[in-house]
């Protein structure tokens, strides 16, 4: 109930913030509006040890736009997304070939800083990790401090900017400095959004980041991803179809570990070319 | 009383037995465990009670002076037991041990766990793990043969020329009363605990590290740390309680060793600002006078008294490492659930 009444004022509040959006950023906040965010996906193969998990993906992303990404448990959706950030290589025994071209360039190219690409390719987990040790504050800001440079009262004025943006700041602006583990689920994932924000990173990906919530939180998350796209590259992984027919332009089907098809969302729901992808979107399997 | 009441009765029956079997089970075990739990809290009451009986002679004696009397002589007709001396030797050797042990044993931790992977780590925890298998007494022998010459002629003057003329710490680092840096120290007897509790602080400490959440060490490296800011942003913070505990093992170890401290300690009263004076610890003076002390004297007593007053030295640190412990584990707490599962459901797509 409290919930329910909660949420209709932040909707509206978030509309006025996606207008303060370009103008009520702080001054250090860079103004987007060069084309961004564009992925390249060339014959990429990854491994789990002697395990392939991709097996040669092809895949053109674009930028401003919402990507899902669908298939069966152990399809390797999750190893794409975590290889678009280079989070893959982080699994001991992981190994990933080939080609993931960001506005042009190969971001395993050896003289590319994988420290340098998360902190363009921003991502949020499956379950909310804030850190448990951090106020919430902290936690918003937590990647600003990593580039260091920031003023307090800069730190403080571009948290709340990043936690308006994730859609969160009505919720807690009265509980800053509380531990941000002391969060419900729903807002400690829309924290971490807001903490994946905040270092305005190019492209978001999110590897199922509702499926650990409730369905009144799941809603508040899509609904962020939409206006999220108007700004940012959007690349979400989720078991839920439904989920990605709403909030996807873009869908992507994989199977054992290949791209099975790629298309807009509406035809690839409605009219798809594969029979396998037919059958897994009308849940003959899956 | 018909006949088809027969297998219905039959049925209960089975489930009753075996329910009544689990309860002479549960019953056995929680008998066993009392007797075993009360055991050993006889067995502590019991110790610090023989303890006690004797060891109240020489508060009775010399009443609180004995706790800051600076003066031992055993000397039959000018008995006179003070245990200040031994108080703060065992204090400061064993907060020497800790702040050289503990920065060195988190940092090969972190070592091991985070950076070095592979056959470099395991030599090196191997190695680690051996330095816990020497026997105190070789510490020592190394202690007196190798440890104390180098300190006194290299590593005390070298100390007594740079940190001694800082201001503030300056003073614990100058010459000793005989203006030298000759003998027995309170400083290389710490260095030889640290040495000692190093293997065991490492140990815990990994196993802290290592429950650090997959899921945080992913946040803080997705947002584009590098590794040292990973350690420091999310496994540091999350492990802090872990390794005051693992300090703590290490400190409960440095307070009671007594062989290798005794070989180095210089086991002389004084009580000196500069860590280069000798000194001399509570299990130490225990270990080499216990054989002198006639069985009623006052002696014996004093002896019994230090043992006390080194349990209770043990208790306060390790309440306060509780305080420690309580205050940062209340920060973590409603953290992230247990790891693993990412690992697991990434793993899943084998």
């Amino acid at each position: 109930m409290e919930r329910d009444g909660s949420m209709t004022d932040s909707v509206v509040m978030r509309a006025s913030d996606l207008e303060n959006w370009s103008t009520g950023a702080p001054d250090g906040a860079r103004v987007r509006n060069a084309p961004a965010g564009d992925i390249e996906v060339v014959d990429l193969n990854a491994w789990f040890g002697n395990h392939r998990a991709l097996r040669d993906v092809n895949l053109s992303i674009n930028g401003r736009a919402v990507t899902a990404i669908i298939g069966p448990s152990g399809c390797g959706k999750s190893t794409l997304v975590r290889c678009l950030n280079r989070m893959h290589e982080e699994v001991r025994g992981a190994r990933v070939e080939g080609k993931v071209l960001f506005d042009g360039r190969d971001i395993y190219a050896p003289d590319v800083d994988p420290v340098e690409i998360r902190r363009r390719i921003g991502m949020v987990f499956q379950r909310p990790n804030p850190f448990p040790t951090m106020s919430v504050l902290d936690n918003a800001v937590a990647g600003l401090k990593l580039v260091g440079g920031l003023s307090r009262s800069e730190l403080r004025e571009r948290g709340e900017w990043a936690l308006r943006a994730a859609g969160l700041w009505e919720e807690v602006k009265d509980r800053l400095h509380e531990p941000g583990a002391r969060l419900s689920g729903g807002q400690q994932q829309r924290l971490c959004i807001a903490r994946a924000l905040a270092v305005e990173p190019e492209v978001l990906l999110m590897d199922e980041p509702a499926s650990a919530l409730d369905p009144a939180s799941t809603l508040r998350i899509e609904e962020l991803v939409q206006e999220l796209k108007e700004r940012y590259t959007v690349v979400i992984v989720t078991h839920n179809m439904q989920q990605a027919a709403r909030v996807s332009d873009w869908t992507l089907f994989m199977l054992y570990g290949e791209v099975v098809e790629f298309g807009p969302t509406s035809k690839l729901f409605t009219r798809p070319d594969d029979q396998r992808t037919e059958d897994y979107v009308t849940g003959r399997f899956g | 009383m018909g006949a088809s009441d027969a297998p219905i009765v039959e049925k209960a029956g089975a489930p009753a037995r075996r329910r009544g079997r689990t309860r002479v089970g549960d019953a056995v075990f929680k008998g066993m465990t009392r007797i075993v739990a009360f055991g050993l809290v006889m067995l502590l009451v019991l110790m610090i009670g023989v303890l006690a009986a004797d060891g109240v002679r020489p508060f009775r004696e010399f009443g609180w002076r004995f706790l800051i009397g600076r003066n031992w002589n055993p000397v039959a007709g000018r008995q006179s037991f003070g245990a200040l001396p031994f108080i703060y030797g065992t204090v400061v050797t064993s907060t020497i041990a800790i702040v050289l042990a503990v920065p060195v044993a988190v940092g090969l931790a972190l070592l091991l766990n985070e950076v070095a992977r592979g056959w470099l780590a395991n030599i090196v925890a191997v190695l680690v793990d051996l330095l816990a298998a020497i026997p105190s007494v070789v510490f020592g022998l190394w202690g007196v043969f190798v440890l104390q010459p180098a300190m006194d002629r290299t590593i005390e003057p070298f100390l007594a020329n740079t940190v001694g003329k800082v201001p503030l710490v300056g003073p614990l680092f100058r010459a000793n009363v005989s203006g030298g840096f000759q003998g027995g120290d309170v400083f290389t007897a710490g260095v030889i605990l640290a040495v000692m509790i190093v293997p065991i602080v490492t140990a815990v400490g990994r196993e802290v590290v290592s429950t650090v959440p997959r899921d945080l060490r992913e946040a803080a490296l997705a947002l584009g740390s590098t590794r040292f800011e990973m350690v420091r942003m999310a496994v540091l913070p999350y492990s802090r309680s872990g390794i005051v505990g693992a300090s703590m093992l290490g400190l409960g170890r440095a307070l009671g060793e007594t062989i290798a401290v005794a070989m180095v300690v210089g086991n002389s009263l004084g009580i000196h600002v500069s860590l280069f004076n000798g000194g001399y610890t509570i299990p130490a003076v225990i270990a080499n006078e216990f054989r002198e002390a006639s069985s009623e004297g006052l002696h014996k007593a004093s002896l019994l008294a230090l043992a006390l007053i080194l349990i209770a030295i043990a208790l306060m640190f390790a309440a306060l490492s509780r305080l420690l412990v309580r205050r940062s584990a209340a920060l973590v707490s409603g953290g992230p659930a247990p790891p693993a599962t990412e690992l697991a459901r990434l793993e899943g797509a084998a």
